[in-house]
């Protein structure tokens, strides 16, 4: 099978590792990686904080680029939410019947990484080894509107060596929310003060996410306080293999 | 004394809401009460929820009802018109809150009614009717234990459901003793309820006009009915020879035999129960029992403009049920207070900008008080998308500024940033020069290995969080290092393939 | 303002004979206007609802009204059954314990339930109770029309052996009779039983689940606010 990568502006500026992660990963499961060098920014954040005129284009330029391969995968959740979920009201507003058709016929096809892996592929054990104590927050977009349900939980349960640590009060948001936590940054911090409080709770080496924007939040607070826990994305610990670790 | 707070509905501008969020932020009180009240009933929610294997399907019911009613609205609402006049009652068109007001003062003094007693209606505090009422010399008794006690403080409210939720029982045995000439009071709960009990009875049996709201009015039957828990309701749609009923034109329900959906979606999604202790249900005026006068009032005061809007017109499908309150981990934090409405919470969020029209900068705060986490969504009994609507708003708060808001709007730093971002992120070759860019900007700000004061309006995050900096390689250097190409974009993969 | 400068008292029914307002036209020209998006052929009920949700309990009827003595009960109001002949004992009891010396009683209440030793308030509609007789008597003994197990609901709906609102509203003890036979399984089956007497006299309905109830301070739940504060009902199978 051939899929498309989208990287996500944000990974691949700030996340580079992710990425290797997810391409690593996929590439042992037999999958051909393609990564479209036209690609940018799916618009979210503009989308999202209003400026959703000047979001049209960079929907387009999604649209153009990934439209001729059979899947999309992409490492975050809340950005194949913005393509699965709002690029039909995106195309609403352009009032372009076209791009609408287009999206409609694209959309279905775009997977966040760990709905991809299980609900595409079929796979729960990526031949991960991972010795360490894991917590893991399921991300809004990724639950609610995606509803990708236990796939990431599958994924970590058949990772060899794994400690896993159920995260209390899980499905509450950590406070993210894109420009939320800078408009609001007040309420995203008080969120983030329950969600900090619940990931020591559990006593884990290593919170994890299939979102970096959630964990770049809850990273940023947990170096702040000194914690001493680690965030890490799914995709990094689905790559991470026995040989890498004792070479 | 009362304090009336600056509110979307009273004309005046209001603060935004990152200010009054942060104030809510800083008491922390309220903050104690209010995680504790929302988990309560959040938790109480779920459970009376998972014991319908049929819920779903009355979710799906009662939206589709509500998009009837609401595609055809002006058929329904002649309809319920006549159907209340048949019945004995009188009907009312009211375009906004001063004419609602208007129309229940003149009934009030026809009958020379120099009191009222109320039963808890979110559409007068939203038309001001008390304050109305006082200035034409007539007192209104809230008689809702939790407005009461509002009404005593001189407060506004902070939840839909239960308005007194930031108080507690000391807070309330204090304002009892004071207020209510009461001595010698416990503060235990049914002590306290029981001199409000006292105090109210009187008032019940002296008033000649009664007020209430209404949840539902059937258009086929003209059967309106009050869903409460107290016993107030019925005694203010029972007792007072003249009831006035003011509701809002979307509180409309097509036929009877539709209360079967919205009288279990309502209580079960409200105060978690199986079914609320009483409801009433009244078809105009029957002889010798209740009131031999009734008239319905119907508000408009800004809902066709939400009609107007197609993504935006699912907003009316709300029953003021408040569980979306309960689950926002946004409104758990800062409270009602914070979003300077009579409707606070994420359908608060959504409803007020909405009635009140864009462009104000306070209410075009609210559609952004909000993380999209989406679980509002989740619980809606009638399935309002309330993210969804929540985005389309602030896209229309931008679109506003822009279009309206002159130069000044076009030079808003946000706009002018967002307008450059856009830019950047449409060209590969704009958006690679931006990546490397800031890895060489942001050296100032990295301090061993991360970045603790942002300057400017992203300030607000390093308050809590630290920041990384951007890394030597960006994902796309790395894969084409890895495949061997060349540094311009687009060689090996091309587009689609 | 127009309409009440034009017709001076504007509450003597002056809307009634179909007299065109300023205010109703606006709003149902505004309300046109904001749903031009509808084709004007599609018809109220070319707007799917799909009802999938139950509308019949099957279950064995003793399964429903133990569901129904059970739910009621969780509403901390009392519950007893009795056999149809045991009735008048049971009521009997049931006023005695609670001290009942002046009952009221709506009219077409069966004789028979009514206890020898309390004093009777009968409410006709020819010489109606005043409040502060109602607000003054010990109780009220009243049948009912509906009993629903899902939720343990009883419900009124003012015909005979229910009498008016005011008098299952105003006495602090109200005392109902169900009979098993009125007890239905869900919600839905209430409504369609109830359609005939909202479309016929169009008297007024209401539902009772427990007695009255507050959760306004700090969320503690206090029985009995308003309405009677002891709600005791009396299963007749």
């Amino acid at each position: 099978m051939r899929i498309a990568l989208f990287i996500t502006c944000f990974n691949d500026t700030l996340f580079p590792e992710t990425g290797r992660a997810t391409v690593e990963v996929l590439e042992r499961l037999g999958v051909e990686v393609d990564f479209p060098l036209e690609q940018t920014c799916c618009g979210q954040m503009h989308f999202n904080t209003g400026y959703q005129r000047e979001a049209i284009p960079l929907v387009r330029r999604f649209v153009e680029v990934f439209k001729n391969y059979e899947a999309v995968v992409a490492p975050s959740g809340s950005c194949v939410g913005m393509v699965r979920e709002l690029y039909p009201m995106a195309a609403d507003l352009a009032n372009d019947k076209r791009l609408a058709a287009d999206v409609e016929e694209l959309s279905p096809r775009v997977f966040e990484l760990s709905e991809f892996l299980v609900k595409k592929l079929g796979v729960t054990d990526v031949g991960a080894y991972y010795p360490h104590r894991v917590t893991y927050h399921p991300t809004c977009h990724s639950l609610r509107m995606l509803k990708v349900g236990d796939a990431p939980l599958k994924l970590l349960e058949a990772v060899r060596g794994i400690d896993f640590v159920e995260l209390p009060e899980a499905r509450e948001c950590c406070g993210f929310g894109g420009t939320f936590a800078v408009k609001n940054a007040d309420t995203s911090i008080a969120m983030l003060g329950d969600k900090l409080r619940h990931v020591l709770e559990t006593e884990a080496e290593v919170c994890a996410a299939g979102d970096n924007s959630c964990l770049m939040h809850i990273g940023g607070g947990l170096k702040r306080q000194r914690a001493g826990v680690r965030t890490v994305h799914l995709a990094e610990i689905l790559a991470t293999t026995e040989e890498k670790i004792k070479p | 004394m009362t304090i009336e707070a600056p509110d979307a509905f009273s004309g005046g501008k209001t603060p935004h809401f990152e200010e009054s969020a942060r104030e809510s932020l800083a008491d922390s009180q309220l903050r104690r009460n209010l995680g504790k009240a929302t988990q309560t009933i959040r938790n109480k929610r779920a459970v009376a929820v998972e014991e319908m294997p049929d819920w779903e399907q009355l979710r799906e019911a009662g939206r589709a009802l509500k998009s009837r009613t609401l595609r055809h609205l002006d058929e329904y609402l002649l309809q319920l018109e006549e159907s209340v006049k048949q019945a004995g009652g009188q009907v009312h068109w009211a375009r906004d809150g001063e004419e609602a007001n208007r129309i229940i003062a003149g009934i009030a003094k026809s009958h020379d009614a120099g009191e009222v007693v109320k039963v808890k209606s979110i559409a007068t505090d939203e038309t001001k009717l008390n304050e109305y009422l006082k200035r034409e010399g007539i007192e209104a008794f809230e008689t809702d234990l939790a407005e009461l006690i509002i009404q005593l403080a001189g407060e506004t409210s902070s939840h839909i459901l239960v308005p007194a939720i930031h108080k507690n029982r000391s807070e309330i045995r204090e304002l009892f003793m004071q207020k209510l000439g009461v001595e010698d009071l416990s503060d235990d709960p049914p002590d306290l309820t029981n001199a409000a009990r006292l105090y109210l009875r009187e008032k019940f049996l002296k008033a000649k006009v009664g007020i209430s709201g209404a949840n539902f009015a059937v258009a086929e039957t003209g059967t309106v009915c009050v869903v409460e828990s107290e016993g107030n309701g019925r005694m203010c749609t029972t007792l007072p020879p003249v009831l006035v009923t003011l509701m809002g034109i979307e509180k409309i329900i097509p036929a009877w035999q539709d209360y079967e959906v919205f009288m279990q979606l309502l209580p079960r999604s409200s105060t978690a129960e199986r079914m609320n202790p009483y409801t009433t249900f009244w078809t105009g005026v029957s002889e010798g029992d209740g009131p031999q006068e009734f008239h319905l009032v119907l508000l408009d005061n800004g809902r066709t403009e939400v009609l107007d809007d197609e993504i935006g017109r699912q907003t009316l499908n709300c029953i003021r049920c408040s569980a979306c309150l309960n689950v926002c981990p946004v409104y758990e934090r800062t409270g009602g207070h914070a979003y300077n409405s009579v409707y606070p919470g994420p359908i608060g969020a959504i409803l007020t900008p909405q009635l009140v029209g864009i462009g104000k900068s306070g209410s075009d705060s609210l559609p952004y008080a909000s993380s999209l986490c989406g679980a509002c969504y989740e619980v809606c009994p009638v399935k309002i998308n309330i993210p969804e609507v929540l985005i389309h708003l602030r896209g229309r708060v931008v679109r506003h500024k822009q279009d309206e808001g002159g130069l000044r709007g076009k030079l808003d730093p946000e706009n002018v940033a967002m307008r450059a971002m856009a830019k950047t992120f449409s060209e590969p070759r704009l958006y690679e020069g931006a990546q490397k860019a800031a890895r060489i900007g942001q050296w100032p700000l990295a301090r061993s290995g991360a970045i603790h004061r942002l300057p400017g309006r992203l300030a607000g995050w390093t308050d809590a969080r630290d920041l990384k900096p951007i890394p030597e390689q960006t994902f796309r250097e790395w894969w084409r290092s890895r495949n061997g190409s060349g540094t311009h974009s687009g060689t090996r993969s091309g587009e689609g393939s | 303002m127009e309409i009440q400068e034009r017709l001076g008292d504007p509450f003597g029914n002056p809307f009634g004979g179909g007299l065109v307002t300023p205010a109703r036209e606006e709003i149902l020209r505004r309300v046109r206007r904001a749903t031009h998006d509808v084709p004007k052929d599609e018809h109220p009920e070319d707007v799917p609802v799909e009802r999938g949700y139950r509308d019949k309990d099957d279950a064995p009827r003793e399964e429903i009204v133990e569901r129904f003595a059970e739910r009621v009960a969780e509403y901390e109001a009392t519950v007893h059954r009795a056999d149809e002949s045991d009735l008048p004992r049971a009521i009997a009891e049931a006023c005695g314990r609670r001290g009942v010396r002046q009952l009221v009683v709506p009219a077409g209440l069966p004789e028979e339930w009514i206890p020898e030793d309390v004093e009777t308030l009968r409410d006709a509609a020819s010489s109606p109770l005043s409040n502060e007789e109602l607000d003054r008597s010990d109780g009220t003994l009243t049948g009912c029309s509906l009993g629903i197990a899902q939720t343990g609901t009883i419900v009124l709906d003012a015909g005979e052996g229910q009498g008016r609102r005011a008098l299952t509203l105003l006495p602090d003890y109200h005392l109902c009779v169900v009979r098993e036979e009125q007890i239905v399984g869900l919600v839905p089956e209430a409504f369609a039983k109830l359609e005939e007497t909202v479309k016929g006299e169009g008297r007024a309905i209401t539902f009772i689940s427990g007695p009255s109830a507050t959760s306004d301070i700090e969320l503690n739940r206090v029985e009995g606010v308003h309405g009677p504060r002891t709600l005791e009902v009396l299963i007749v199978g």
